[in-house]
């Protein structure tokens, strides 16, 4: 006897300008099942959801509740009927306590509220101090508040969005464990992810996106990686050969006792970091953002100047108190995270972004640009990276999150440097992208380049670097050859159980 | 009904074009409501408003001499907006670089003084830009907004301004008006169209659009300042630096400004007096958003303003139109332009299923 489905959606279609993000959209969510909605960047999951919670509205398609046709014109109406969401990206403030953040969506006194939130707490797993300010919470425990001011409102459907993205390997486990116990109380979960195994391990029904449609309808636990990678992708997950390695060289970026005071109350301050990246070597940098990455990326790149100048060593110069400019002359350049307004500016043209940090390429004669040089740059970097693009006075901001990337990554690697760092370097890209850039790095690595990638992603991470540092709380691990480390050894230094 | 405004991929030229005429038709709309509702023969008004400026040979040099100034002190404040630094404070520079200009024929009074008019412009840009510059200090040094610092150095050149005029710099024979003497010959600006008052501060202006263009448009340093002002991250990133870029634009401005004042007092009033003050500097402000902040829309800019000031005054005279209602009118133009410039980004879009 099949369970009855408490959330259906039939036909739903939702399009955005030119793009149709949601087509023809059937899925039903049954009580007590773990349904995973499965597709990677750009199929169309957070548009799904945003319908579900009533953030948009379909242009087409019904969906039902209970088999009543409703109609989701704001959150509020989703959260009256029972739907709850977590967002992938979290919304609390950090300036209030967990009570006070719980309050602010949940009726009641605080008293009650902070017993409930102990109670919930202890039955599902999902201990956390009521009157902990939210800045000093780590990002699981954040994840629990959320999860909890969900439950406070009694819902009979949680929406988590790529819950697992921001949590270290052990934290995965608790949350799984909440999960499972959620699900024998009779709660139906839609758990939105693109990491097959994950699915494959907790959820019980899969629907598979690509380009906005569905492509399978399958439970997860009969299938493997495989044939749920070509239900999302439509191919193979892409394996990379590890390409031929060079032996590392010299010495071309060190950071010595890197120390750094917190510039506002919710940064990190770092704590004599060490590290040595030589040519052909590339160094990955793991550990979940907040815990100084953007610090760390910022002082390497110069837009934070370091205390002293010896703190940072680039081409075997003192670097530290150099702005950006004067370590990209040096032989540096850097790919950031935030792709629109650091990396780009998206209101100028590719062509004009060339110039923000490939001016030194003979773009400038006595200060006025070149615009043919300017020009045919920036047409080299789009074919050369696969820029999908209609041209190159498109501005910037009109391209995907993907194909910006490959533009930035592109111009920074045709700037031929001795050292870059690249932070987050496949965030929001598509699988395919994603995978190209990766064989770029490995490529660069094996003409003799010294290169360091900041990343959340730990299977990337193993892809392709040689060496692994966790980066914690402003505290930088010894450094781990790839080769011989485990997943679960880089986890513990996440969570700071490893010293 | 449901009308949303959806951001559009890539600015619209079009749009760019046509905010600027559609809030003037706005303005206009608006202005024949509230000319009515004073009792004003709106039509009359409007007319006298909008077209007398251009019907005389006389009034449409007049509109020319005051686009000089609003061009000039447009194209330098445009260049600071660009880069995100608001100085706001160019009727300040304005007056201090009159009175620098000033200081030349009040102690050379019988023009004995080698150069005067080349030293008088060189010495009102030097001034206007040095005054500007306190604001670049205080801005890069303490994290003062150059908002509030440019608006109160205003108040403080005017103070300046009229201690000299009833002071040390007072004409011993003026009957105790506070104003200086007449200048002598050598220190006014030569006349560009027989006849008329329109002198070659006009020149100044145009090449100021000229330069203006070359560097925002085909300069790094205007792309430098133009990526501040778009993401300033960005320019944190690229490496350009932030303090030098603010120093740059107040500097712009300043000189600007600076040049505009020098040129008023050796140009229409032949001496420095309190009416020297007469807001050019916030209008200019007017003018460069009005213009897109692109040097060749502020060319356009400057000149309906222009036109309106001296059609506010035709309308005052023949239609009775109270001396504020022009500023009401500026004032309008402005706000509907901020909104017309919305579509330049964003595109409206009224929801499909009500026309179903």
């Amino acid at each position: 006897m099949r369970k009855p489905a408490l959330l259906t959606l039939s036909g739903v279609s939702k399009r955005y300008g030119k793009i149709q993000a949601n087509k023809q959209i059937d899925l039903s969510v049954k009580l007590g099942s773990i349904h995973a909605v499965l597709g990677e960047n750009g199929a169309g999951k957070s548009t799904l959801m945003k319908l579900i919670y009533g953030v948009e509205q379909p242009d087409e398609g019904t969906i039902a509740w209970n088999g009543t046709p409703v109609s989701l014109s704001r959150p509020s109406d989703a959260q009256a009927l029972g739907i709850g969401m977590v967002f992938q990206h979290f919304s609390l403030f950090e300036t209030l306590s967990v009570v006070q953040n719980v309050s602010l969506l949940v009726p009641g006194k605080s008293a009650d509220l902070a017993g409930k939130i102990t109670e919930l707490g202890a039955q599902f797993g999902l201990t956390v101090d009521p009157q902990a300010m939210v800045h000093t919470l780590s990002v699981g425990e954040r994840q629990r508040v959320e999860i909890i001011r969900c439950l406070l409102l009694n819902p009979k459907v949680l929406i988590l969005d790529e819950p697992t993205s921001v949590l270290p390997p052990q934290s995965v486990r608790m949350l799984f464990e909440t999960l499972k116990r959620l699900q024998s109380n009779g709660m139906a979960i839609l758990f939105i992810s693109h990491k097959l195994e994950e699915i494959r391990e907790l959820c019980d029904e899969a629907t598979i996106l690509r380009n906005g449609e569905v492509t399978g309808r399958v439970d997860p636990r009969e299938h493997d990686a495989h044939s749920l990678a070509q239900m999302m992708i439509g191919r193979d997950m892409p394996h990379l050969s590890p390409g031929t390695h060079a032996t590392p060289g010299e010495v071309r970026l060190a950071l010595k006792d890197l120390s750094h005071p917190r510039a506002t109350r919710f940064g990190t301050s770092l704590e004599n970091l060490n590290l040595s990246l030589r040519s052909g070597e590339i160094i990955g940098i793991a550990g979940i953002s907040g815990n100084g990455q953007q610090e760390l990326a910022a002082l390497i790149s110069g837009e934070t100047a370091a205390q002293d100048a010896g703190m940072v060593e680039i081409m075997g110069r003192p670097a530290g108190h150099l702005g950006p400019l004067e370590r990209r002359n040096l032989g540096f350049s850097f790919v950031p995270e935030e792709r629109r307004g650091r990396g780009s500016v998206p209101e100028m043209t590719l062509s004009d972004n060339s110039l923000l940090t490939a001016h030194s390429r003979g773009m400038l004669r006595g200060g006025f640009i070149r615009r043919q040089i300017e020009r045919s740059f920036t047409r080299d970097c789009i074919e050369a990276f696969d820029v999908r693009t209609p041209g190159i006075d498109v501005e910037a901001g009109a391209l995907s999150g993907g194909n910006l990337q490959k533009f930035i990554l592109g111009r920074e690697i045709m700037l031929a440097p001795d050292v870059m760092l690249v932070a987050q370097p496949t965030w929001g890209v598509d699988i395919g992208a994603a995978t190209a850039i990766r064989l770029r790095l490995l490529k660069m690595r094996d003409q003799g380049a010294a290169i360091l990638v900041i990343s959340e992603e730990l299977e990337e991470l193993f892809e392709i670097c040689d060496t692994l540092h966790v980066l914690r709380a402003g505290h930088l691990s010894p450094p781990l050859p790839a080769a011989q480390t485990s997943a679960k050894d880089v986890g513990a230094y996440m969570i700071g159980a490893a010293a | 009904m449901k009308v949303r405004l959806v951001r559009r991929d890539i600015a619209s030229r079009y749009a760019m074009l046509a905010a600027p005429v559609l809030a003037l038709i706005l303005t206009c709309l608006t202005s024949l409501i509230l000319f009515a509702a004073l009792g004003i023969p709106a039509g009359e008004a409007l007319y006298a408003l909008l077209l007398r400026p251009f019907l005389s040979w006389y009034s449409f040099s007049e509109v020319l001499l005051k686009t000089a100034p609003l061009l000039l002190i447009a194209q330098g404040l445009a260049i600071g907006f660009r880069a995100n630094v608001f100085n706001i404070g160019a009727e300040g520079q304005f007056i201090i670089g009159a009175i620098c200009a000033s200081a030349f024929p009040v102690y050379f009074p019988n023009g004995d003084f080698p150069m005067m008019l080349p030293a008088m412009i060189i010495f009102g840009a030097i001034g206007g830009m040095v005054y500007a510059l306190i604001a670049a200090g205080l801005r890069t040094r303490f994290g003062a907004s150059e908002i509030l610092v440019t608006l109160m150095l205003t108040l403080i050149a005017i103070q300046i301004l009229n201690y000299l005029l009833l002071g040390p710099w007072k004409d011993p024979r003026g009957f105790n008006f506070p104003q200086t003497v007449m200048f002598p010959f050598n220190a006014l600006l030569p006349i560009l169209i027989e006849g008329t008052r329109t002198n070659i501060s006009l020149i100044f202006a145009l090449v100021a659009s000229v330069l203006a263009y070359l560097m925002m448009q085909h300069h790094f340093g205007g792309y430098q300042l133009r990526t501040a002002g778009l993401a300033p991250r960005a320019a944190l990133y690229a490496g350009f630096s932030t303090p030098r870029l603010i120093w740059l634009s107040l500097a712009i401005g300043g000189l600007a400004a600076g040049i505009a004042g020098a040129s008023e007092v050796a140009g229409p009033l032949g001496q420095l007096q309190r009416s020297v003050a007469t807001g050019y500097g916030y209008a200019a402000i007017i003018v460069a958003y009005l213009g897109g902040l692109n040097p060749i829309g502020i060319i356009v800019s400057s000149f309906l303003i222009s036109a309106l000031y001296i059609g506010g005054d035709s309308a005052t005279v023949s239609a009775g139109l109270p001396v504020a209602a022009v500023d009401v009118f500026q004032g309008m133009l402005l706000g509907f332009y901020l909104l017309t410039f919305t579509l330049i980004r964003y595109r409206v879009e009224i929801d499909r299923w009500m026309e179903a």
